[in-house]
C-alpha cells in the first residue's frame, strides 16, 4: 500500500509524515509539488508547515502547483487525502473542503499538546479509533481557527463531517471547537493537530496519532 | 501609466482579530476616534497604458481565484491614476 507525501517549498513535517505512514504499515513515497505524477499511490498526505512562505494566504499559492491538479483530480475520484495543518489549509483553498483556517483569535502562534476528540470513525483516516476517543497530539499553528458561513457549518454538524474537536478551552476560535472535518464523500480529511508528531511516546506526547496512519492501511486492505 | 488597484477585505462576519488587535493597540496610545477597526490587504498591479475592459476582466478573475478567498473575503477592483 503505498501513500504519497507531498512536499512543497516550505513544507516541514513530510518527513515525520513519511515515518508515520511506514510505523502504520504503508509504503512512503515522496511527491514533489512540481511533478503532477502521484506515482501510482493509494493515498495522499498533504503535511504541515509553511508552503510557499504562506504569502498571500496559507495554502492559497500551493492551491496551484501541478501536483495539486492530479490530487484534486484523483480526490474526486474516492482517493484518501488528508490535510495536516497547512495541508488542512491547501485543501480548503483548493476547495476540496469547504470553509477556511483564519488567524487564531488571540494571535499567537499556538504549539502545545491537545487533546482532542473523534467525532467521526468512519473516514479511512480514522477507523482505527473508537468514536468519542479523546488523544492528545500536538497543536502547532497560527492560522487554525475554523471559519465557514452558517449554512456551511450546519450541513457539516448534520451530515457528521465534523471528524475530530478540540477538548476543553478553544484554542483558536475555530467555530464549534472543530479540528478536523472530511468532504461529503468521506475520502477527504483536513485536521489542524498534528498526529505524525504522535507516534512515538519518546518523541512525542503521546503515540496515539498513529491511528491515522493504521485507518488507512486498514482501508486499503478492506 | 496607470496602477489597478485590488482591495481584498474579511467578510464582515467573519472575526478579524488582528484588526481588534489595532483598534485596542489605539485606544491604549490614546487614540479615542475609532469604534472598530478591520485590517485588509491591498494590491496594486502596475499595467502599460490605460487599463481595457479586457484587462479589468482578467483581473476581476484573478481576484476570484487567486487574490481573494471567497469563502472569507471580498474583493475591489478599480483604477487609479
Amino acid at each position: 500500500m503505498r501513500v504519497g507525501v507531498i512536499t512543497f517549498p516550505g513544507t516541514l513535517d513530510d518527513r515525520d509524515a513519511a515515518r508515520a505512514v511506514v510505523a502504520g504499515g504503508c509504503e512512503a513515497v515522496s511527491l514533489w509539488h512540481a511533478d503532477a505524477d502521484l506515482k501510482n499511490v493509494d493515498a495522499v498526505i498533504l503535511p504541515g508547515g509553511f508552503s510557499y512562505g504562506d504569502y498571500l494566504r496559507c495554502g492559497a499559492i500551493s492551491r496551484f502547483a501541478p501536483v495539486m491538479q492530479s490530487v484534486i483530480e484523483a480526490a474526486g475520484k474516492g482517493m484518501p487525502v488528508l490535510g495536516i495543518c497547512n495541508g488542512f489549509q491547501v485543501l480548503c483553498e483548493s476547495h476540496l473542503l469547504p470553509g477556511a483556517l483564519t488567524r487564531n483569535s488571540d494571535l499567537h502562534f499556538l504549539c502545545r499538546d491537545q487533546e482532542i476528540e473523534i467525532v467521526n470513525n468512519s473516514t479511512p483516516w480514522t477507523s482505527s479509533y473508537k468514536a468519542g476517543e479523546k488523544i492528545v497530539i500536538p497543536l502547532k499553528n497560527g492560522e487554525g481557527s475554523f471559519q465557514c458561513d452558517d449554512k456551511t457549518l450546519a450541513e457539516l454538524e448534520g451530515e457528521g463531517r465534523v471528524i475530530a474537536r478540540y477538548v476543553g478551552q478553544n484554542p483558536n476560535g475555530s467555530r464549534n471547537l472543530i479540528a478536523g472535518i472530511t468532504n461529503a464523500h468521506g475520502n477527504v480529511v483536513g485536521l489542524m493537530p498534528h498526529p505524525e508528531h504522535a507516534i512515538d511516546e519518546l518523541t512525542g506526547p503521546s503515540a496515539a496519532g498513529l491511528g491515522f496512519f493504521t485507518s488507512i492501511l486498514n482501508a486499503m486492505v478492506k | 501609466m496607470a496602477k489597478i488597484v485590488v482591495d481584498v477585505m474579511l467578510k464582515p462576519e467573519i472575526l478579524d482579530p488582528q484588526g481588534n488587535a489595532v483598534a485596542s493597540a489605539l485606544s491604549r496610545l490614546g487614540f479615542s476616534f475609532a469604534k472598530s477597526v478591520r485590517q485588509g490587504k491591498r494590491f496594486e498591479i502596475e499595467v502599460e497604458g490605460e487599463p481595457t475592459a479586457a484587462q479589468l476582466a482578467e483581473v476581476e478573475k484573478a481576484a476570484e481565484v487567486l487574490l481573494s478567498n471567497p469563502v472569507i473575503e471580498n474583493y475591489v477592483v478599480r483604477v487609479e491614476k
